[in-house]
């Protein structure tokens, strides 16, 4: 066949490709701002949508508008972001651990985050300067910069980032315990917990603007870095018989999974299961090669959250779940699936 | 390209597992390696490679001392296969031989024909052209060592080392790994068990003990009865054969190992 029209082929098969991503990602936050407890008609999200983006002038009714435009649109936005973030960190963890079971929070960051949490919220902690959000940051990048010491005191070795961030998230979580049971009324105590397990009602604008820089940095480094991570499948040897620069990609694939994550717990809290379960739907949809293995979990994280955050406000009328509670009901059964599924030969045992 | 270790030394709790070790690879000629089990190969290949610094002593690359290089170009001048390389992922033949062309890629640079054809040519060299498809876990022992080698060749070092390569294949395999290798337009080190293949496939021969080299030359002169009796111990004749090289047949101990 002629090469230059392969390659043209290629490309615009490529370019398909990514043209039906961003419909799609689009398409989910339009469904996001459109679903909710208030019945918004289809024509009025689309015209507060239009005359946001482009000044339109439809006329809407405002308090329609407001609930589009401020309270929804900005939900899906972050919701979109969240998912993001966590799923490609999670595929980044997962092949730079070589460990399936890796998730972002491995890393000891929702664990601080928590403990970040309650210091603000429970212990008064910044005097009042300091939001739960900053809080949670805080802690967040306190917990991961313990955990990195301690692994690199280790031996850097993936299984000694696996141990040193188990000890890490067991001391944070010690610690919100502990805050918890000295300090916390009952209602404090619930809504610590509340919290805890994902929750996006107070999201608004400015952390729309926090999340999505940070989402799209951290994809656009991993993405640099994907032919890196395709070497790390035989091991660390291996990736540096292959050129990578083994302890310069993991430290910095894992300093920019620890600041999205960080970021994102500190927005929503600690979404579960994300970052593990997306990976490997991710995986089965598209393989195994980075380049499209990381937006295309970006893609499937994104609708998903999008998508467990409109359950968790619909599902039961009058109440909002918290969003941990759907990704784990949904992300459960989901990774059972798969591991029921997975192909043969991966984890076979005799008899 | 010239691979020259100099002196190299590389402890572990203090003992040393490679002591001392100086040679030179000569562009374009076959290394074997040999000594028994746990007489350093692994550890020497390591620094070849360099995947470990030597804690004394350097390696160097015509000149360079390796570790001063950028790891992308030497990965692009030697390639590296392993004694075991293990993957979780769901890789597919294919997949794996492609990941000898990182090397040649830069982060944002597609993979472009050449890339596609040289994976070919891998693929075919080592047999597996009608396996590329197939996922890695699928494989036998050995058609995962044909992979790797496939995937060493995909690099186009001008120095390839492999580590035990005939692990786990049958005869035919062994042998024709073997001969493509020592075929090939580059210098080759490689660690051997069999001390025939050594014989019939390498220039020259490096005799490894307890961490030190003892003997390196042409096969002949290296591999005698006394050597492999005082190195390996056991006994053997070195039958002349037509190509000189020698062929050892190998004498079954006269009191038997006994367990108990
Ligand atoms: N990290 C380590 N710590 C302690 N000892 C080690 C380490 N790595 C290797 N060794 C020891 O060093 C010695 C040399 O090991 P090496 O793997 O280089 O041997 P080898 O010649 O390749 O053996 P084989 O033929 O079994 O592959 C062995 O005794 C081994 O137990
Ligand atoms: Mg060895």
């Amino acid at each position: 066949m002629n090469l230059a029209r392969s390659r043209a082929m290629a490309g615009a098969r490529l370019l398909g490709v990514v043209a039906l991503s961003v419909a799609l990602l689009g398409a989910t936050v339009i469904f996001g701002a459109t679903i909710g407890e208030t019945q918004i008609p289809f024509h009025t999200v689309a015209a507060t949508i239009t005359n946001h983006l482009f000044g339109a002038g439809y006329p809407v009714d405002t308090i329609d508008a407001g609930i589009v435009w401020n309270y929804r649109l900005a939900r899906a936005v972050v919701a979109a972001a969240c998912g993001a973030a966590l799923a490609v960190s999670g595929v980044v963890l997962q092949s730079l651990l070589r460990n399936a079971l890796a998730d972002p929070y491995l890393l000891g960051i929702s664990a601080g985050a928590s403990s970040g949490a309650v210091s603000v919220a429970i212990l008064g902690l910044g005097g009042g300067l300091l939001t739960l959000s900053a809080g949670a940051l805080c802690g967040a990048l306190l917990a991961f910069s313990l955990v990195a010491l301690l692994a690199v005191l280790a031996g850097r070795g993936p299984t000694a980032i696996i141990l040193a961030g188990i000890a890490g998230s067991q001391l944070f979580n010690a610690l919100t315990s502990f805050v918890v049971t000295k300090s916390a009324s009952a209602d404090e105590a619930r809504g610590i917990m509340f919290w805890l397990l994902g929750n996006l009602s107070g999201v608004r604008w400015p952390d729309a603007w926090m999340a999505m820089p940070i989402v799209g940095l951290g994809l656009a480094v991993c993405l640099l870095h994907a032919r890196s991570l395709d070497a790390f499948a035989f091991g660390t040897d291996a990736a540096a018989a292959l050129g990578v620069p083994v302890r310069r990609v993991q430290a910095t694939l894992i300093a920019i999974t620890a600041l999205m994550t960080a970021v994102m717990v500190s927005i929503v809290g600690s979404i579960g299961f994300v970052g593990l379960v997306i990976p490997h739907a991710a995986k089965l949809i598209v393989g195994v090669r980075h380049v499209v293995l990381l937006p295309a979990a970006a893609l499937v994280g994104a609708v998903f959250l999008i998508g467990a955050d409109v359950v968790s406000r619909t599902i039961i009328a009058g109440q909002v779940l918290p969003i941990g509670v759907i990704t784990a009901l949904v992300g459960a059964p989901a990774f059972a699936l798969i591991l029921v599924h997975r192909p043969s030969g991966a984890g076979g045992t005799a008899r | 390209m010239t691979l020259t270790a100099a002196n190299l030394v590389r402890r572990a709790n203090g003992r040393p597992l490679v002591d001392g070790v100086s040679l030179t690879a000569e562009p374009g000629e076959c290394l074997a390696i040999v000594g028994p089990n746990g007489s350093g190969k692994t550890t020497l290949i390591s620094m070849f490679a360099g995947l470990r610094l030597p804690h004394a002593g350097r390696v160097t690359l015509n000149g360079t001392p390796l570790h001063r290089l950028d790891r992308r170009s030497v990965a692009r001048q030697i390639a590296l296969v392993e004694q075991h390389a293990e993957t979780g992922e769901r890789l597919s033949v294919r997949e794996v031989v492609d990941l000898g062309r990182i090397p040649h890629l830069g982060p944002l640079s597609p993979r472009g024909a050449r890339d596609e054809a040289v994976v070919d040519r891998a693929l075919v060299a080592v047999g597996m052209a009608d396996m590329a498809g197939r996922s890695w876990h699928s494989l036998s022992g050995g058609e995962r060592q044909r992979a790797h080698i496939a995937r060493a060749l995909a690099q186009e070092p001008q120095i390839l080392i492999l580590d035990e390569p005939t692990n786990h294949l049958d005869i035919e395999h062994q042998l024709a790994i073997l001969a493509l290798v020592t075929a090939l337009d580059a210098t080759i080190i490689v660690a051997l068990h069999d001390l025939n293949h050594a014989a019939m496939f390498a220039d020259r021969v490096a005799v490894m003990e307890r961490g030190r080299l003892v003997a390196i030359g042409r096969p002949a002169d290296v591999l005698t009865a006394e050597r492999i009796s005082a190195v390996f111990k056991v006994q053997a004749t070195i039958e002349p054969t037509e190509t000189g090289r020698g062929f050892i047949r190998f004498t079954a101990p006269s009191r038997p190992a006994t367990w108990g």
